[in-house]
């Protein structure tokens, strides 16, 4: 039950900033977000590649009609969630890696929230930015 | 042979020195390690290292030996050095020194001190003792041999880097020593304190720790039923 609760706090971009400044969220929920994540975009690297190989002579109306699917956009957008979260928690990860005290001395902790903002508004935007192209043509 | 020692006093140097030491290894022996940084201690008496046993089980003489780290009394100088290469001793990385190949592992104790590495069990004692099946004894080997000399946290990049927050290798294999004991009832809570992002999900599997233990235990193994254990009690 726990596990799920972690999973509904972790949709949102509050809980995302939340994250960032807490050093005592669930490591195992990030560790199993990561692996989970790594598996949806081997799965659509895949799709991708597949068709590709599916259709030889792949022109722009043979691309399109596979993204008017809804099965493709919707697994677009899965894969996108995927790669934000994975994106997200491996950039927290490296951060908490390298921008540390023992490294940057006192100052860490405010260059590494710095970081980690612009991380998130990079990461925030792709995210809306892809639902739009996925979803908005 | 050439002897090349870390040489530094925080109290007095700016920065540490690699000093070369010359000293007459005698032929057809092959000396350890420990052995060479004696004769070395007879031409510089001001060299500073920790020693106790002289045969691996007291875990004092940890150093970093030709770049891998390892138990100087029980590491042969035909293993780290070929004939006529230089023989360099740098203290464990990643730990303050305190002079020379003398290091402070306050924060190494610190950390194998969080995974209470002691028998939990609220049970009212028996008579006698506690009794374990053979099976569940054999549970523990490989796990409770490791004698404290920090070789594999040292040596280990996530403790480098976050060593007041990554327990390490050596505290996880404890802490592993525990939750697989039968006779310890607390591994609920033990679980629940190692659940965060750092205290063990900070091990990347490079298995540093594994190749450098002078016991030949292995950690990263320790670690994954760790893992394991915490989805288990997470689903």
């Amino acid at each position: 039950m726990d596990y799920v609760c972690a999973c509904y706090r972790s949709c949102g971009g509050a809980a995302m900033v939340n994250r960032a400044i807490n050093f005592r969220h669930s490591g195992l929920f990030d560790w199993i977000i990561q692996r989970f994540s790594a598996v949806v975009l081997a799965a659509y690297t895949i799709f991708i590649l597949g068709n590709f190989l599916l259709h030889a002579d792949m022109d722009f109306h043979a691309w399109k009609s596979i993204f008017d699917s809804i099965f493709t956009r919707v697994f677009s957008i899965i894969t996108l969630i995927a790669l934000c979260a994975h994106a997200w928690i491996g950039m927290w990860t490296v951060t908490t890696d390298y921008i540390t005290s023992v490294q940057f001395g006192e100052n860490a902790t405010v260059l590494r929230f710095v970081f980690q903002f612009f991380v998130f508004l990079i990461v925030t935007g792709y995210l809306i930015w892809g639902v739009q192209i996925f979803w908005g043509s | 042979m050439l002897v090349s020692i870390y040489r530094y006093n925080p109290e007095t140097d700016d920065k540490p020195v690699m000093q070369d030491i010359d000293i007459e290894v005698p032929s057809g022996k092959d000396l350890m390690v420990l052995d060479v940084l004696a004769l070395a201690k007879e031409k510089d008496p001001t060299v500073a290292y920790r020693r106790s046993c002289r045969e691996g089980v007291c875990g004092s003489d940890g150093m970093n030996i030709n770049g891998s780290n390892g138990l100087a009394c029980i590491t042969p100088l035909s293993d780290v050095v070929m004939p006529g290469q230089k023989l360099i001793l740098r203290p464990l990385p990643g730990l303050p020194v305190i002079r020379d190949l003398v290091v402070d592992m306050s924060i190494f104790y610190k950390q194998f001190e969080k995974v209470k590495p002691y028998l939990l069990n609220d049970d009212p004692p028996p008579g006698i003792e506690r009794l374990q099946t053979p099976e569940d004894r054999a549970k523990l080997d490989g796990l409770y041999e490791c004698i404290l000399c920090a070789c594999c946290n040292t040596s280990c990049p996530s403790f480098w880097w976050n060593p007041d927050k990554f327990i390490g290798p050596a505290g996880l294999l404890q802490a592993y020593r525990f939750l697989a004991d039968s006779r310890d009832t607390a591994s609920t809570e033990r679980l629940e304190a190692l659940k965060d992002p750092f205290s063990v999900f900070r091990c990347r599997g490079i298995m540093n720790c594994v190749a450098v233990c002078p016991k030949g235990l292995n950690p990263t193994r320790a670690i994954g039923h760790i893992r394991s254990m915490l989805i288990s009690q997470g689903a």
